[in-house]
């Protein structure tokens, strides 16, 4: 758990970060949200402290965050930034075991933590353990990265707009790779981000901040449906509003009983998407398969369209 | 590796060197038309080959002492402790290069004596500027997210700057190198107008005996030499830069 205590950060007299205050429950994702000058990297550098603030306490599991050394503290944290940040002079084995080496695992245990990672990023360890940053592409060279903030184990990962330099192509995958890996080592994921499709679909709760305040800390859902201000709902974006809210919940949500003709979409797509294909393929419902590809039910457009209009408050 | 035609030409020069340096005899008749009232044609007042060798000793040990006091330098003013002693190392550091290295000799002689030691001091000086100011460059231009990155995984100061920042600055760091040793393998000649055992010794002979043979000697040699060190010292730097992906392979 992290707890963010009336955080404030002045630079001279410009406040980037003003009295925020929020709580972060383990194993979730929680991304900040905002438009560049709004502090949500401010505020997520005080928390492995990159930036000291001004005043206001961090704990992390209840401990004060400067209780330690700040290089000490960095190395329990999972780090990760737009553009990789790799050490261009080290092999993307080193550089994936630079934190484990600072904290002075055996050598054995390191190359086998190595391994782990990049066959957990589809990377063949004897083909890309050797090779240099520059030898990879963009996508993989942030997979590196974020093997690299994984790689001692930190219970809390902190990112900086850690897709912000993919095409959409591989954001997505990148995305999607993030989601499962959090899943299964239950890492407490920040991640800053100026896009809130981005953030709606990976957050388990968004943070809004504009010009230094927190405007909103909410569920995705939540702030669909009842934006604080006016600002957060131009972030949503009043014409996607109700796709992005279909987007939150996967088909098999909204199966209903009955057949339907043609090609079927699994259960774990998200409703959008199911809608999308209604749309693009005119058809009425859509028959719905479940992971071992058996047919549990149908989507229709008329139970996609009802699902999608906003929530009594 | 396929053997290129500079490659060739400088393996050729560099063993014509060789050869010139231990049997400086075996070219007479090459400088003989140089030499007038049948004058010797080559040098004949001592040993090349030891000449040279005390030549090259001299810049390095001036180099390694402007190296290891430019670096210190430029790693102090870099970092938040010694950031305002930045525009006085900047000045001191130009004035070493600006002051002439022959009033450097002359000023330095009476306090230390005839010699190597003043040529040392002179050479030190001179060579300063360009390591300081590369040194300068390379430790400030690092990629942001490179030291961001250096610093979020956790590392102390002192590991930043010796895994880090010194590897990535280290081609710049060495181009100015360079640039010293070849300034100063030249500058170091004129250490023997106060009698310091360079090859400035066979200039100053040819020049006081009017033997154009000598002086061709002596600057041959010296410029061979600052010609393939540059060219080694920029392959070495080549190499790193290719190692730290600072530039792309081709």
């Amino acid at each position: 758990m992290i707890e963010i205590e009336n955080i404030t950060k002045r630079y001279g007299a410009a406040t980037v970060v003003n009295d925020v205050s929020l709580v972060v429950e383990p194993r979730t994702v929680t991304v900040i949200v905002g438009t560049s000058g709004s502090g949500k990297t401010t505020l997520m550098r005080m928390i492995n402290r990159l930036v000291e603030p001004t005043s206001g306490i961090i704990k992390l599991d209840g401990e004060d965050n400067r209780s330690l050394p700040g290089h000490e503290l960095r190395r329990r944290i999972g780090y990760a930034i737009q553009g990789h940040g790799l050490f261009p002079h080290r092999t993307v084995a080193q550089n994936i075991a630079i934190v484990p080496v600072l904290l002075g695992w055996d050598k054995a245990k390191i190359d086998k933590r190595v391994e782990e990672l990049l066959s957990l990023f589809q990377l063949d360890p004897t083909i890309f353990g050797p090779r240099y940053p520059h030898e990879l592409s963009g996508g993989q060279q942030q997979r590196i990265g974020v093997a690299r903030a994984l790689a001692a184990e930190p219970n809390v990962l902190l990112m900086d707009e850690p897709f912000g330099a993919l095409d959409p192509v591989i954001r997505s995958k990148a995305q999607e790779d993030l989601l499962s890996i959090q899943k299964r080592f239950g890492t407490t994921i920040i991640l800053v981000t100026h896009d809130m499709e981005e953030a709606i679909h990976l957050g388990h709760k968004i943070a809004v901040m504009d010009g230094g305040n927190l405007l909103q800390y909410a569920t995705p859902a939540e702030i669909l449906a009842n934006p604080a201000t006016d600002f957060v709902a131009t972030l949503v974006g009043t014409g996607d509003r109700p796709f992005r809210f279909l987007s939150l919940n996967s088909t098999g949500d909204a199966v209903e009983p009955g057949n339907a003709e043609g090609e079927a979409i699994p259960a774990s797509a998200s409703q959008r998407d199911a809608l999308a294909e209604l749309l693009w393929s005119g058809r009425p419902a859509l028959p719905v398969i479940n992971e071992a590809g058996k047919a549990i039910g149908r989507v229709t457009v008329e139970g996609l369209v009802k699902r999608a209009s906003r929530p009594a408050a | 590796m396929k053997l290129r035609f500079p490659t060739i030409l400088r393996l050729l020069v560099f063993a014509l060197l060789i050869v010139f340096l231990i049997r400086p005899e075996w070219f007479a008749s090459v400088f003989r038309p140089l030499t007038e009232n049948n004058a010797p044609a080559i040098y004949n007042q001592g040993s090349l080959l030891t000449l040279t060798l005390l030549h090259l000793r001299t810049v390095a040990i001036a180099t390694a002492g402007a190296t290891v006091v430019a670096i210190a330098l430029a790693i102090l003013v870099t970092r938040p402790i010694g950031a305002e002693f930045l525009p006085l190392s900047r000045s001191l550091v130009n004035i070493g290069q600006t002051f002439p290295p022959v009033a450097v000799l002359a000023l330095a002689v009476p306090a230390v004596g005839f010699g190597e030691k003043p040529t040392l001091i002179a050479l030190f000086l001179y060579g300063l500027l360009p390591i300081f100011e590369n040194s300068l460059t390379g430790l400030t231009t690092l990629p942001p997210t490179v030291t961001d990155a250096a610093r979020g995984v956790g590392m102390t100061g002192w590991q930043r700057l010796i895994k880090v920042e010194l590897p990535l600055a280290m081609p710049i760091i060495l181009a100015g190198i360079r640039l010293s040793v070849v300034i100063n393998l030249a500058t170091a000649t004129i250490g023997s107008t106060v009698a310091a055992k360079t090859l400035g010794e066979v200039i100053i002979a040819g020049l006081q005996s009017n033997n154009l043979a000598f002086v061709l000697q002596g600057g041959l040699i010296v410029g061979i030499l600052a010609v393939m060190i540059y060219d080694g010292m920029s392959a070495i730097e080549k190499f790193i830069a290719k190692r730290t992906g600072l530039v792309q392979q081709t």
